[in-house]
């Protein structure tokens, strides 16, 4: 059956509907898109005094800098994490979360509180816990016998952004996956039940598959999460540091631009990551949608 | 009637209005970010002026932090309001210099308002760093510290240290010994990493930061701290890393906990660093001028300065500028600068200030206030030690950072970091280059 709306009256009156959504999108993508690639062609002062078009200069002086290709290791390294284990901790726990327990809306909400922490915030946070001096968990970390110290070594560094970055996203995701358990009709599962499935073979063959829109759609949002709003948090724990193991490319995007006044080749980098994310999620929605069951 | 005499009325009232405009405020913007006491200080200079005079009245807003603050004032420039008075942090001079017609120097300021002044009344260590080669003031030095080594006597006598090191091969020996009475995590440690080891440290030792008089004279300069000695002393940094002597703390001053705290017995930073250190460390402690290592010939030479100063941003009404200029010879008072510098900690800018806090004996019950002084004043400066000024400063600072970082966790060795330190500043110089023309 198609579904179809007939206006009659008037030929203007699906566009004034459509007016709002369109504007918005106008006004906080295209635009600020188009305003990135205009500006990644121009060499410009901080203040905007002097500007001038250099065509593919920027780009070339990019993809002549090995620290950029650093900062895309870096990228791939820690969206991966990041997505990762945000998705699979948070589902760990919605399904825990799905069960009947005592003071269930209570631990509910306690889950959730994390996201309402802004991203500056949480990063001071997670810095002074595991400051190698400073802090109350990195000093028992040292007590046993473990060097901590992601002020000089990447990976320690790495591990904290990562642990920053997860604990917020896990909120988000685990509201949303609570949300799509709830949703599976219960039959489903005690038809599996009576048919002799064990819990985890419940968990894989009824409600993984079930839960796949949400899955999706949650990647999609994950994927575009670590890449463009965990610089805050990069930026209050390491600073992209130590030695450039935690700048990602979205994190030289603001440090090149805002620190360092580079907006022509900050906006290059800009389009760069645009590029990208716009070509992940086409991927994702050619090739991992097939494989969502609504 | 009514309506008559009310338009009479609105007549009166405009005629009036339009009588009496010497007696209209001229309201002058001052954007900073000092916080917390500082904060204060600001609040009460800008009251003070205010209850001086009644033509104008300046009104401090604090913007965030140094980074933060100027961000927001070229922001408000390119939209068409930025403030009057702006304060910016050392490191961003070469980019305001280079926005002509963005900002209004200082020297045409006090020039074109005919106010006295005299650019020889203040410091040279100080105003060279934000005057051009001809000694033009651009901009007028607020709040201005350098590095000073802070030292918690408590521990260093526990130690068996009897005498406060003076060169870095007594530092490093005390430092081990530090190590061996308890202090396993940290001999000696240091804030702001760059301005330490780099450009403080090559000013001290009279070698060259860049050409051109570390940028002073141009910006077609080029970065030289890739000398032997500056890869002796990362070298040396590199092997007391190992094993915790030296301790890396990070690169802006979160690290100064650590002195706070007592964990670090010797600590280099900036002599900003006094109000929070009187306010948080439960111990005997004092300041001592930057080590030096004693084979340099000449060394010590001068230490540079570091902190803050306010621009006047350009597009104004000239009586603002009059505002401004009377503004700024207010904070020159010999007295209000002496009451400045004795009371937040600043550095005094003016000569005047200076002799007179000698005179009046404050330095021999606060020695600690004095040392930033003795090394600013310690020797003539030279072109190595004027003072610095390289485009893109903010970044580049971070990028020394990184490298430094990288030949402390032993990715690379001091030679090499060093070098990359230098070709990719070199690198963001000739972009800056090209755009401040």
């Amino acid at each position: 059956m198609e579904k179809s709306a007939v206006f009659n009256r008037s030929k203007l009156l699906p566009y004034a509907l459509l007016a709002p959504q369109l504007i918005i999108t106008f006004v906080f993508f295209y635009w600020p898109a188009s305003q990135a690639v205009l500006q990644s062609f121009k060499r410009e002062d901080a203040f905007g005094l002097v500007s001038e078009f250099v065509g593919l200069e920027n780009y070339q002086a990019l993809f002549a800098q090995p620290e950029y290709y650093k900062a895309m290791l870096v990228t791939l390294v820690f969206s991966t994490l990041v997505a990762g284990l945000s998705l699979s901790i948070a589902l760990l726990f919605a399904s825990q979360a799905d069960k009947n327990l005592k003071a269930a809306q209570a631990y509910k909400t306690f889950m959730i509180w994390p996201y309402a922490v802004a991203p500056a915030v949480a990063g001071v946070l997670w810095f002074f816990i595991f400051h190698p001096s400073l802090g109350t968990l990195a000093r028992p970390l040292r007590g046993l016998g473990l060097d901590w110290n992601p002020l000089l070594n990447g990976n320690h560094a790495m591990t904290l952004v990562v642990m920053s970055a997860v604990w917020k996203q896990i909120a988000y995701n685990f509201l949303f996956f609570l949300a799509g358990l709830q949703s599976i009709p219960k039959s489903v599962i005690e038809a599996g039940a009576i048919d002799g499935a064990g819990p985890m073979r419940r968990f894989w063959t009824i409600i993984f598959p079930l839960l796949s829109p949400t899955t999706f759609f949650l990647l999609v949002v994950n994927i575009v999460y670590v890449f463009f709003d965990t610089f805050g948090i990069i930026d209050a724990v390491t600073g992209g540091g130590p030695a450039g193991a935690t700048t990602t490319m979205v994190y030289k995007v603001y440090a090149d631009g805002r620190l360092g006044g580079d907006l022509g080749g900050s906006a290059a980098q800009s389009v760069v990551l645009m590029v990208i994310v716009v070509a992940l999620t086409a991927v994702q929605f050619k090739y991992v949608e097939r494989k969502v069951q609504y | 009637m009514m309506l008559r005499h009310f338009g009479l009325a609105t007549t009166l009232a405009t005629t009036l209005a339009l009588a009496t405009p010497a007696h209209a405020v001229t309201e002058l913007q001052w954007w900073h970010a000092m916080t917390g006491a500082n904060n204060d200080v600001v609040n009460k200079l800008a009251a003070d002026f205010n209850a001086s005079q009644s033509d104008y009245k300046v009104t401090p807003s604090f913007k965030g932090g140094y980074a933060d603050t100027m961000n927001a004032g070229i922001a408000a420039f390119r939209a068409g309001n930025a403030p009057h008075i702006m304060q910016v942090f050392e490191v961003g001079t070469a980019t305001m210099m280079s926005a002509t017609g963005a900002i209004k120097p200082v020297y045409q300021l006090m020039k074109d308002a005919g106010e006295p002044f005299d650019p020889k009344a203040y410091l040279p260590t100080i105003t060279g760093y934000y005057s051009t080669s001809k000694g033009d003031m651009l901009s007028f030095p607020f709040n201005s510290s350098s590095t000073v080594m802070w030292i918690n006597k408590d521990e260093l006598k526990k130690a068996g240290i009897a005498d406060i090191p003076k060169t870095w091969p007594e530092v490093f020996a005390a430092a081990k010994k530090l190590k061996a009475s308890g202090h396993e995590t940290c001999g000696f440690s240091n804030a702001w990493a760059s301005w330490v080891h780099i450009e403080q440290f090559s000013a001290w030792h009279n070698v060259a930061i860049g050409t051109k008089a570390n940028g002073l004279d141009g910006f077609d300069t080029e970065l030289k701290f890739n000398s032997p000695l500056h890869v002796k002393h990362l070298q040396n940094l590199i092997d007391l890393q190992k094993d915790k002597t030296y301790d890396y703390a990070g690169r802006a001053n979160a690290g100064e906990a650590r002195f706070g705290s007592g964990e670090c017995a010797i600590f280099l930073t900036s002599s900003g660093y006094y109000g929070t250190a009187k306010g948080t460390a439960k111990f005997d402690f004092t300041s001592a001028p930057m080590p030096y290592y004693p084979d340099v010939a000449g060394a010590p030479q001068n230490s540079i300065i570091g902190g803050a100063s306010l621009w006047v941003m350009g597009g104004k009404k000239p009586e603002e500028y009059k505002g401004v200029a009377k503004f700024f010879a207010f904070l020159s008072d010999t007295n209000r600068q002496a009451k400045l510098h004795q009371e937040s900690g600043y550095l005094p800018i003016t000569k005047a200030a200076y002799e007179k806090t000698k005179a009046d004996g404050f330095y021999e019950k606060n020695p600690i206030l004095q040392t930033p002084l003795k090394e600013l004043t310690n020797k003539e400066p030279t072109e190595n030690s004027r003072g610095l000024r390289f485009g893109n400063m903010v970044q580049m600072r971070e990028l020394w950072a990184e490298e430094i970082e990288a030949a402390l966790a032993g990715k690379k060795t001091a030679q090499e970091a060093l070098d990359a330190a230098v070709s990719r500043g070199n690198a963001m110089l000739r972009t800056f280059e090209k755009t401040a023309k």
